[in-house]
């Protein structure tokens, strides 16, 4: 095998990859080369396209178009991820995908488990072998130890190690240091070098720059899903690359106006928010002492990448977590002590959930049903629910909103992306808010609907609603936001003007630095 | 299928109607005794008991829970209406005696169901239990107050004014039916037309969003056990006044039927879906079943083997027609 390489040492090369999904086209032409004994780093934002394109090289979805090559030319189609293990490309997913209730080494070999000669798990060698594994990952564990029972870092070593057990050719790590200790990601590093030697090839995400210098080769930039850049890392400063993975005009997304804010509306102070899972894990804090102020006529943008807390601040202010929750809040110079959703809903908040399927949608009702539900008192004659009164004062906000729907009794889950957020910001319009939390507001959604809903913020902010918005499309916050402010690891590291904020110093505040990573 | 959406979901919400039209047709011919007004008025008291606890589990599946606890809230309430009012209460350790009117012991009935009822639903929210465990204890729990409070006798000798509720009659139509239309109407009303029900369908639909919505997702959840415990109280009355006798196991394995009654109505079990018209429906497809069998002669044996199979197929067919939204992101 390591004559055949030798004389080529490009393991994997994806020429013209295109992958569309409803109205967002993820993947655009996108060409990569993996080279034996070297690692290729794949940076950018949050929504560059770097995950989609890790999913078709190791098959959990086909490419619409373009070829995958292995060594020589061997043109190959995977039907599914065992497919691509089979032809010695192995991934480590960010999320972890290990069983609890099975023991390290059953989740190793899960699906590959060895035999006896009477058909039975020959569970001798399977432990032994897992021992190996243990031992190379320097994990001071027995391989009879239920998953669940440890931690997270310790979860995402075995995980590394399921994908070392396959004997990968290519090893695909998809931001595998994000839970784990100092010393881990020491050991990790090691195995990274021993497999380099090994003439193993890796494609490595990340968002922390600095463990570049200990292990990359070559660097391939993502930007609205097409390569960007692709260079050796040789020589190449944290300031270019962030100015390479940001690098575009924001003006051409949309026009904000401006207007005087007014009025303090909403006051967050030294507000914190623990894990509420138990161990080391829960006494985390997701959101670590984070102040802001909104006032009337005025959008806030939260800027980080995944993980940075933004969706648990917003959680943490409208009441979601009042047992985890500590600091101050007051609405309109008021103090408020929310212990429930229906608290800030009363004072006045309104919540759009990030994911929308999960935590935003009704999706056995109809679209009616679903835009009511937050008011229904006012569709009520003679203590029950009238339809006419209910579709009477629901088409105005559908109206408003441009929603496109055969009718209000249409189910929500038949409306696209787009149409089903337009039923979710009609819906708390309708509870007459003064603050509007939404949390990325035009995830899924196609590029007009997201131009509509830019131009609804706008609206909403002229008539005098405070609005703070999610994001982590960066041309996004930066078109729409009066003031930006972000955040990293739970953490408030930034807060900007409109005037003074450029993508370059927006992103540098969201990623983490040195200093984070040593604590 | 290649027909509109709008019409295959007109076809989804008739199916059982359809459905208990053609058993009755073909019953119809089958059995020169099957289509008469006493047979109808026959098949009508027969439900009526499983129509009761059929709209208490409607409401707790619509909610994306279930009960298992109701047969056995029914034996306790029976045994409770029975023994106040032929024995009144003696309150322990004191000269106390407490005689009870038959009203009196009728609403001490369902307030007691109401009670185990509400148990349930505080030991699914506040204690956080699985709401098959939590009903599950309660099966055993009220089965045994049930048998505690009896003796493990039978009560019998109830008085006629008691027994009206399960033997009486108005306009020619018995008392039980008269409960069983009353009820279907009030919480047809109370789903279809009341901010409870609208609730109701969020909490079943979507937890989370609900919570987010504001809606006090535990506060629902207990008023439906709660309503499930109080009609189980109800069936409780109809049971023990028709047999003018309360049996310690009366109800048993009773909740089985109402699950079968509310799913053959095309309630989805995982909540949020569903109608009080689909388990009245469900309640006499099961009525018009069992008695048609009988006038038909079919053994007892096989007759149990094709309720089983009425009630895979009516699933088989709701799931191969419901909507797959399987993540498509």
């Amino acid at each position: 095998m390591t004559s055949l390489l030798a004389s080529n040492d490009g393991l994997l090369e994806a020429t013209g990859i295109t992958k569309t999904f409803p109205g967002v086209r993820a993947l655009d032409d996108v060409s990569l080369r993996v080279r034996a004994g070297r690692l290729l780093a794949l940076l950018g934002e949050n929504g560059a396209g770097k995950s989609t394109l890790m999913n078709v090289l190791s098959g959990v979805f086909p490419p619409d178009a373009g070829t995958i090559t292995l060594g020589r030319g061997k043109s190959v189609n995977f039907a599914n991820p065992r497919a691509a293990q089979d032809h010695g490309i192995g991934i480590v997913h960010q999320e972890l995908n290990l069983v609890p209730g099975l023991t390290i080494a059953e989740n190793i070999w899960l699906g590959r488990e060895p035999r006896t000669s009477a058909g039975f798990i020959d569970y001798r060698r399977l432990n032994a072998d897992t021992a190996a594994i243990l031992a190379r990952l320097d994990l001071k564990i027995s391989p009879v130890t239920l998953v669940g029972d440890l931690r997270v870092g310790q979860q995402q070593l075995v995980e590394i190690g399921k994908a070392l057990s396959a004997n990968a050719r290519v090893l695909i790590l998809d931001e595998p240091t994000s839970s784990l200790s100092a010393h881990e990601v020491e050991v990790l590093f090691n195995v990274i070098a021993e497999l380099k030697k090994q003439d193993v090839g890796l494609v490595y995400i990340t968002h922390k720059f600095e463990e570049l210098a200990r292990l990359c080769d070559d660097v391939v930039i993502m930007r609205d899903g097409r390569v960007v850049g692709e260079m050796p890392y040789e020589g190449l400063t944290r300031e270019r690359i962030i100015q390479l993975m940001a690098g575009r005009e924001s003006k051409d997304v949309f026009q904000k106006s401006a207007f005087e804010p007014g009025a303090e509306l909403l006051k967050v102070e030294n507000v914190s928010l623990t894990g509420s899972a138990s161990g080391s894990a829960g006494r985390r804090l997701l959101v670590n002492n984070v102040s802001l102020t909104l006032r009337r006529r005025e959008v806030l943008g939260i800027f980080g990448l995944v993980g940075a807390g933004r969706t648990e601040l917003l959680e943490t202010i409208f009441g979601l977590h009042p047992r985890r929750t500590s600091g101050n809040i007051s609405v309109c110079g008021k103090p408020a002590s929310f212990r429930s959703p229906a608290d800030a809903i009363r004072a006045g908040l309104a919540l759009a959930p990030e994911d929308r399927k999960r935590d935003g949608l009704i999706l056995p009702m109809s679209v009616a049903a679903n835009a009511s539900l937050a008011s229904l008192r006012r569709t009520l004659r003679g203590g029950f629910v009238s339809r006419r009164k209910e579709s009477d004062y629901l088409i105005p906000y559908v109206d408003r909103f441009r929603v496109k729907t055969p009718s209000l009794d249409q189910l929500i889950v038949n409306l696209s992306g787009g149409n089903q957020q337009k039923v979710i910001l009609a819906k708390w319009l309708a509870t007459d808010p003064k603050i509007l939390l939404l949390d990325e507001p035009t995830r899924g959604i196609d590029v007009n609907a997201k131009r509509e809903i830019y131009a609804f913020i706008d609206e909403l902010a002229r008539n005098g609603l405070g609005l703070i918005v999610v994001s982590s499309e960066l041309p996004e916050v930066l078109a729409l936001s009066d003031r930006i402010l972000v955040m990293c690891e739970g953490r408030k590291t930034a807060e900007f003007t409109r005037a003074e904020a450029t993508p370059e110093r927006v992103l540098h505040a969201a990623l983490p630095d040195r200093a984070a990573l040593a604590s | 299928m290649p027909l509109s959406p709008q019409l295959t979901s007109q076809f989804v919400r008739l199916r059982s109607l359809i459905a208990l039209v053609l058993m009755t047709v073909a019953l119809s011919l089958l059995s020169p005794n099957f289509l008469t007004a006493d047979n109808g008025i026959n098949i009508l008291r027969q439900v009526s008991i499983n129509m009761c606890l059929s709209i208490g589990m409607t409401l707790v599946i619509l909610s994306g829970g279930i009960d298992l606890s109701v047969g056995s809230i029914l034996g306790f309430a029976g045994a409770i209406a029975a023994g106040l009012v032929k024995n009144g209460l003696s309150i322990p350790g004191t000269d106390l005696h407490l005689q009870f009117t038959t009203s009196g012991a009728i609403l001490a009935a369902v307030f007691v169901g109401a009670l185990l009822g509400l148990h349930n639903g505080v030991a699914i929210t506040r204690f956080r239990l699985p709401p098959f465990i939590a009903t599950l204890g309660m099966l055993s729990i009220a089965r045994g107050l049930a048998f505690l409070w009896t003796g493990g006798f039978p009560i019998t000798g109830l008085g006629a004014d008691f027994g009206f509720i399960g033997t009486g009659a108005w306009l020619g139509v018995p008392m039980p039916v008269w409960i069983m239309v009353a009820f279907a109407i009030l919480f047809f009303v109370v789903t279809k037309r009341t901010r409870f029900g609208r609730h109701l369908y969020a909490v079943g639909g979507n937890e989370c969003a609900a919570r987010l919505t504001g809606l006090s997702v535990s506060r629902i959840k207990i008023a439906v056990y709660t309503l499930a415990g109080a009609l189980a109280g109800v069936a409780g009355l109809i049971v023990t006044a028709r047999l003018d006798s309360a049996q310690p196991n009366a109800g048993l394995s009773y909740e089985l039927d109402a699950i079968a009654a509310v799913v053959i109505g095309g309630t989805s079990l995982s909540g949020g879906r569903g109608t009080i018209f689909g388990t009245v429906l469900g309640c006499l497809i099961i009525g018009v079943l069992n008695n048609g069998l009988f006038l038909l002669n079919v053994p007892p044996m096989l007759q149990y083997v094709i309720k089983g199979y009425v009630i895979l197929i009516a699933v088989a067919i709701d799931q191969a027609s419901a909507p797959r939204n399987r993540d498509s992101s």
